[in-house]
């Protein structure tokens, strides 16, 4: 009897492992994507800036749309701001019957905008931008670091990511109690994003802050920009909920992001921030920072960012390399001038001018970076006044710096390894060692540093010998029972203290089946990844397969996708739910790659190869999209999307011939008046993700 | 082959390597070896840890001690899969009520008596 249990427990023992591991694959899976959707972003970025530098308009027509797209939308002066986010002459109707604020706010007004969300209504928008006038107005006073102390409240309770999940938030007040004189709170950055309620949390979050101005703290995550939100959903969330003032609204978020502090300090002990650090990070100059002309990180990089319209018109017409010249002046050419010293001296003007290409080659790649300096929206920067600044010791070099800072502070993640180098993964901030953490917590007396930005299984975690502390408080943050979400507390020992949670109480009791569900979804995402590369995989292959038999091995099947997918998956862990037959170790690659299009594939007859492109940058074009649609009205023009995509063609080397557009255009229905219902079009995509 | 094996065992070991220094916990290998297609009892599990494991138990396990026994474990093809006839005699022959099932009690009595 015995042996047969011990033979039930060898087999038993060997499931649990299976699924283990399967989880830890299903993880990994999403997080890779997470992050390379991250890179997406700055690739977008800079693929803006490629269009900006090569794309030689062909008709006025081209060149008015690109100067639209890429001159940055207007500049508002604050008293502008106020007036065009002006709530006041907007009526509220009897028949609302949400909650309705008065400022300045009780704490009557919290609780019933609590209630009025658990009941899904909705704030009117006429106290939605109240709301946001007043938070600025209070934002503005914050230093850049703000200061707590664990004397005046007990506990300082530290919260991570939310990314819109109102459920998390719910939970964590209800386990810990809501915001007030003897409960401190810090949100760490991103509150908004992926999740589908981030507005409420918003609301909720700024309405306490301005009810407990001492008690509350919110700290900006990478998430809280406005260039983040047009592609991880915080705008269209926006836009759906508030139809008509949507546009105003998301105004005065934009602004009222670059007013968040960037840290917190507690007990000048233990500070927060959202990513992390990197080895130049520097509190003395962060503090003095005038953080609101840092509007977003990712800023479309402005063409003609010196000149007023009217001067650029006339620029129009004149040859590329010249509007260049003038039109990336700022960055390259104010900090060649202390390095003007060292041109060589050389006669041959050949020479020099290769020199000078490259050296601006290199300066604008520095700055291209996603570092951009993003003018704020109260002043216009004129030629002129630019060319003062010229008079001006190092100005780039200064704003660059800057930039670096708030950058590092936000997208930054802790390695175990020592030293700090670049976030290749995510495309900004740094990978920063234990070292480096403690080097920066012995610099400035500090006993740990509290970070979000990663989510964690456990809802957080530690690192560098317990000197770095990662709170996320998204709980399913990748799908249901994929994590627990969790706060810490703070007394004045400064001893950490956890309390974790996970929003659906049933997740904790998946049934196996459900359980299943989670990897199907993963490796669905990964099947999809994979169908978008189809080309660039046949090559691949190819390479593998001299003979042309038309099969790899295994071996070099895993090698080849990972070579092209470039995601770091354990390949050969994954095989057996990615490639369903195999004959004697080999693939036959050809069938299975039809065998993945056919799951993909909707039964529009769509040029495969152009299937795959629309599929791969899905997420890109969207944001393009939304970007181009400057009125937010759900409208582009024939026209304009034919420019879009030639564009945006030419920026990923595709041929295609106009024919090829219009076969794509007509296979989605559009009504004949040239007007493209952008939702429409963006339905075909998810038609096409449904048909599996 | 013996390449493709050592690349199929580092892969499965990186999953669980959290810091990305070529170290697991002690207590993942029994987890690793088996998602590699082993069915190792506990007993065999300890042998292997044996094995691989430092002279000053320091509760890690580096990848460069736990290749060689792995690829060795798997070309030799030892801990193989029970079949499922057997693994059926052995509810059965535990399962004394003939209920078609036994509980997780039923199942430690029989572990853990002597």
């Amino acid at each position: 009897a015995f042996k047969a249990a011990v033979l039930i427990q060898q087999w038993y023992r060997r499931y649990v492992a299976r699924l283990e591991m399967r989880r830890r694959c299903t993880w990994r899976i999403f997080q890779s994507i997470e992050y390379a959707c991250e890179q997406d972003q700055i690739k977008l970025h800079n693929f803006f800036s490629y269009l900006m530098d090569q794309f030689t308009p062909s008709s006025s027509k081209e060149r008015d749309f690109i100067s639209r797209m890429f001159v940055s939308g207007e500049s508002y002066k604050e008293a502008e701001l106020e007036k065009y986010c002006d709530y006041e002459s907007i009526e509220v109707p009897d028949s609302y019957t949400g909650p309705r604020l008065s400022f300045p706010l009780l704490p009557d007004h919290a609780t019933a905008l609590l209630e009025a969300f658990k009941q899904k209504q909705q704030l009117h928008a006429r106290y939605v931008l109240n709301l946001l006038h007043e938070t600025r107005k209070h934002l503005k006073q914050l230093p850049n670091i703000s200061h707590v102390s664990t004397c005046y409240s007990e506990e300082v309770t530290v919260c991570g990511d939310l990314h819109g999940q109102l459920d998390d938030l719910f939970l964590i007040f209800y386990k810990n109690g809501l915001p007030s004189p003897s409960k401190s709170y810090v949100f760490n950055g991103d509150f908004v994003d992926r999740g589908k309620q981030s507005l409420e949390i918003l609301i909720i979050l700024f309405t306490f802050l301005l009810i407990y101005p001492k008690e509350v703290h919110l700290n900006r995550g990478n998430h809280e920009d406005h260039m983040v939100n047009l592609r991880y959903g915080f705008t269209k969330e926006v836009m759906q909920k508030y139809k008509v003032h949507g546009k105003k609204i998301l105004r005065m978020f934009q602004n009222v992001f670059c007013w968040l502090p960037l840290a917190t300090l507690i007990d000048q002990k233990v500070l927060i921030i959202h990513g992390g650090i990197s080895d130049t990070t520097d509190l003395d100059m962060l503090e003095k920072i005038q953080r609101d002309k840092f509007i977003s990180v990712l800023r479309i990089k402005k063409r003609k960012e010196l000149s007023t319209k009217p001067e650029m018109e006339a620029i129009n017409g004149e040859n590329k390399s010249e509007t260049d010249a003038a039109g990336n002046e700022a960055a390259p050419r104010l900090s060649l001038q202390p390095q003007s010293a060292q041109a060589p001296s050389t006669a041959n003007r050949l020479e020099f001018s290769r020199w000078l290409r490259q050296t601006v080659q290199e300066q604008m790649d520095t700055c291209r970076r996603l570092v951009d300096i993003s003018e704020s929206e109260s002043e216009e920067l004129t030629y002129s006044s630019m060319v003062s600044l010229k008079d001006v010791d190092e100005p780039c070099w200064t704003r660059q710096e800057e930039w670096k800072q708030i950058l590092d502070i936000l997208w930054s993640d802790p390695m175990p390894q020592e030293g700090c180098r670049e976030n290749k993964v995510r495309g900004g901030g740094c990978y920063f060692g234990p070292d480096v953490t403690e080097k920066f917590l012995e610099k400035y007396n500090l006993q740990f540093l509290i970070r979000s930005h990663e989510c964690k299984q456990e809802g957080y975690e530690f690192c560098h010998n317990r000197k770095v502390l990662t709170i996320f408080s998204a709980s399913n943050y990748y799908e249901i029972g994929s994590n627990r979400g969790a706060y810490v507390k703070l007394g004045p020992d400064l001893v950490p203290h956890f309390v974790q949670y996970q929003a659906n109480k049933t997740a904790h009791m998946l049934t196996m089946t459900q359980r299943q569900g989670i990897p199907e979804s993963a490796f669905r995402a990964l099947r999809e990844k994979l169908f978008a590369h189809t080309s660039a995989l046949i090559s691949a292959f190819k390479a593998y397969d001299g003979d042309n038999t038309g099969r790899i091995t295994l071996s070099n099947w895993a090698t080849a996708v990972e070579s092209v997918l470039r995601l770091g998956l354990p390949w050969r862990m994954l095989r057996p739910q990615l490639v369903r037959s195999t004959e004697d170790g080999m693939l036959e690659y050809k069938s299975w790659l039809d065998d993945l299009a056919m799951e993909q594939r909707s039964q529009e007859h769509i040029q495969s190869s152009l299937l795959e492109v629309i599929y791969r940058n899905r997420s890109n074009l969207e944001t393009i999209f939304r970007i181009i649609d400057r009125d937010h009205s759900g409208l582009i023009s024939f026209e304009e999307f034919q420019q879009t995509w030639k564009l945006f063609s030419s920026h990923m080397n595709i041929e295609l011939t106009d024919d090829g557009i219009n076969d794509l255009v007509r296979s989605i229905d559009f009504n004949k008046d040239g007007n493209i219902d952008f939702n429409e079009f963006l339905e075909a995509f998810r038609l096409v993700k449904q048909c599996q | 082959v013996v390449a493709e094996i050592e690349k199929k065992i580092t892969e499965a070991f990186e999953v669980f390597d959290r810091e990305s220094n070529k170290t697991v916990d002690v207590r993942e290998i029994g987890c690793i070896v088996r998602s590699l297609g082993c069915f190792p009892s506990e007993a065999e599990v300890h042998e292997l840890l044996a094995k691989v494991e430092v002279e000053e138990p320091s509760g890690f396990v580096h990848l460069e001690k736990f290749l060689p026994v792995m690829t060795k474990v798997l070309l030799d093809r030892s801990y193989q899969p029970i079949p499922e006839d057997v693994l059926l005699h052995a509810f059965e022959a535990l399962d004394e009520n003939k209920c078609g099932y036994i509980t997780k009690e039923d199942l430690v009595k029989y572990l853990t008596e002597e």
